[in-house]
């Protein structure tokens, strides 16, 4: 008898952690279908980086989890998906490595973890939202920018705010350490970090700040989630070039990055991804960014 | 060292933020564990049960939970416990603001803390000998007198060195506010991080030095007060 109940109560708990899964399995963010480039022989030179992820078929990369549009998974999802997991296929694609595929190891960074996870190798590229820095590029790669953004403001769909310059000495928040916080303070407002963009959005909607500040695309990704409950309001307040972070020094690897980055730009590849990840979220697809130029260390 | 050096007003600040957690739910939490050890060895069966229950579920919770449940569950439930109206007492001590992240910190950390200040006074109220409650009892001493006067005066002195233990893991414990708002010691310190990771092992060694400090500090008043309660 007391078996059974215990079971029951196991079973119930089966039953609500699956229903949960389904609810989380709901998010879309597919973008084009990249396929694994065939023509990798001799390709590239020998010794380089890409030469090595080619021969071994496997390459590992570095995305958000938690970033619906950009980097997001889901409970029941395989790999990731977004905009900036996207822009990852089409590169792995280039090294002949099927993007889909076991080949391609995804792993989560944080923006805290980014550049360590690079220096030490755990990843071999990184694109999480990955804002372009001078301080950064003095420890690690970076180049791009493949998108630039700007800072907004997110608000429940009823709210009268129209700009961040509402805000005044009242709480917005973000994400704890972001550079998005330093923004929302010049701008008057107070900013108050979480740990994740989710539990900020947590935030707005049980009314506990009136609002959410960081990288347009990101909050588009998640006014696109709860739609006709949040909105994204005001004009951007900053700049932001999102670009591919990469293992220090390798000039060879950023120069193929920014050639197969063009390819995606000439193909309309770039513009595909985009329109599958963020364009639901009733963004324009913009023109292209322009690339920067390798630096030689 | 750059990075820390040149806004060391900002880690300074940091830190104060840490400190007034720890000060604020610091004494918070020994007038409740103080009070919880009295309904636990008390006369009262229900309340003895009550505190026990209390005790037994919040320190088997891990405190990112505790906090969790505070932040994002309770809100929900009622919506008082979002603490906005704090915001509106506007309540402020020099340049520090404490606003509504920073009560909520100060009710998580204090109903986690007073548990263990509980248990740590019970084991002290347990070394007082039987024949001292049963001797003020027979002076006519009700309940109430018998603990101020006689038990918990020696239970404090017994217990004073899991009590310093306690409120130093509470020092500690302070750094998970960091995920819920309050812009405390590690707070500034991923900030810093994230704008400067050319200079990471200098920045956590220096937010490491200042929880030392800050640790050193109470161990150091914790041993005076032993030397000085010490039976002669």
């Amino acid at each position: 008898m007391r078996f059974k109940r215990s079971l029951a109560a196991f079973a119930g708990i089966g039953l609500a952690f699956s229903l949960a899964a389904c609810g989380e399995a709901g998010t879309e963010g597919g973008g084009a279908d990249v396929e694994a480039a065939d023509d990798c022989e001799g390709k590239f030179d020998d010794g380089t980086q890409m030469a090595q992820w080619a021969d071994s078929g496997e390459i590992s990369v570095g995305v958000k989890y938690d970033q619906p549009g950009l980097g997001f998974k889901g409970a029941a999802d395989d790999i990731p998906k977004g905009f900036d997991v996207e822009v990852a296929k089409i590169l792995v694609a280039d090294l002949c490595i099927d993007p889909q595929g076991d080949g391609v190891e995804w792993v989560e960074t944080v923006s805290d973890n980014r550049e360590p996870f690079l220096q030490q190798e755990r990843v071999g590229l990184v694109l999480a939202s990955y804002s372009i820095t001078d301080d950064r590029r003095s420890v690690v790669g970076q180049t791009g920018p493949y998108m630039i953004t700007g800072q907004q403001l997110l608000v429940p769909a009823d709210s009268d705010i129209e700009s961040i310059d509402e805000l005044q000495g009242q709480e917005v928040c973000s994400v704890t350490g972001s550079t998005s916080i330093d923004r929302i303070n010049e701008k008057g407002a107070k900013g108050v970090g979480f740990d994740s963009y989710s539990e900020c959005v947590q935030k707005v909607m049980d009314g506990t700040v009136d609002g959410m500040s960081t990288d347009g695309s990101i909050l588009a990704g998640f006014a696109a989630e709860n739609e006709g409950e949040l909105s994204v309001v005001g004009d951007e307040f900053s700049e932001e070039r999102i670009g591919v972070g990469y293992q220090p020094g390798n000039t060879e690897t950023c120069e193929w990055i920014n050639e197969t980055l063009t390819t995606a730009y000439d193909e309309g590849t770039w513009a595909e991804a985009f329109e599958g990840t963020l364009g639901p979220s009733g963004v324009e697809t913009p023109e292209p960014p322009e690339l920067d130029d390798c630096q030689t260390f | 060292m750059d990075a820390v050096l040149n806004d060391f007003d900002a880690y300074l600040r940091a830190f104060g933020f840490t400190l007034w957690l720890f000060l604020i739910s610091g004494v918070l939490s020994l007038i409740l564990g103080t009070f919880l050890v009295a309904l636990r060895v008390g006369p009262v069966a229900v309340l003895r049960s009550a505190a026990a229950t209390y005790v037994t579920v919040v320190r088997n919770t891990p405190l990112v939970i505790v906090f969790a449940t505070f932040q994002f569950t309770a809100p929900t439930l009622w919506s008082a416990l979002n603490f906005r109206w704090f915001d509106r007492l506007d309540i402020s001590i020099g340049q520090f603001q404490f606003n509504q992240f920073f009560a909520t910190a100060v009710i998580a950390l204090t109903l986690y803390t007073s548990t263990f200040v509980c248990e740590a006074l019970r084991s002290g109220v347990n070394s007082v000998d039987i024949g001292q409650a049963e001797a003020a009892r027979a002076i006519g001493l009700p309940f109430g007198g018998v603990m101020t006067n006689v038990v918990l005066p020696q239970a404090f002195r017994a217990s004073l060195p899991p009590l310093a233990s306690v409120q130093i893991a509470l020092i500690k414990n302070t750094s998970v506010a960091a995920v819920f708002g309050v812009a405390e010691a590690v707070y500034q310190m991923r900030s810093l991080t994230r704008d400067f990771p050319s200079q990471l092992n200098e920045i956590f060694i220096a937010f490491a030095i200042g929880y030392i400090i800050i640790v050193e500090v109470t161990s150091f008043l914790s041993n005076r007060l032993e030397r000085r309660w010490r039976v002669a």
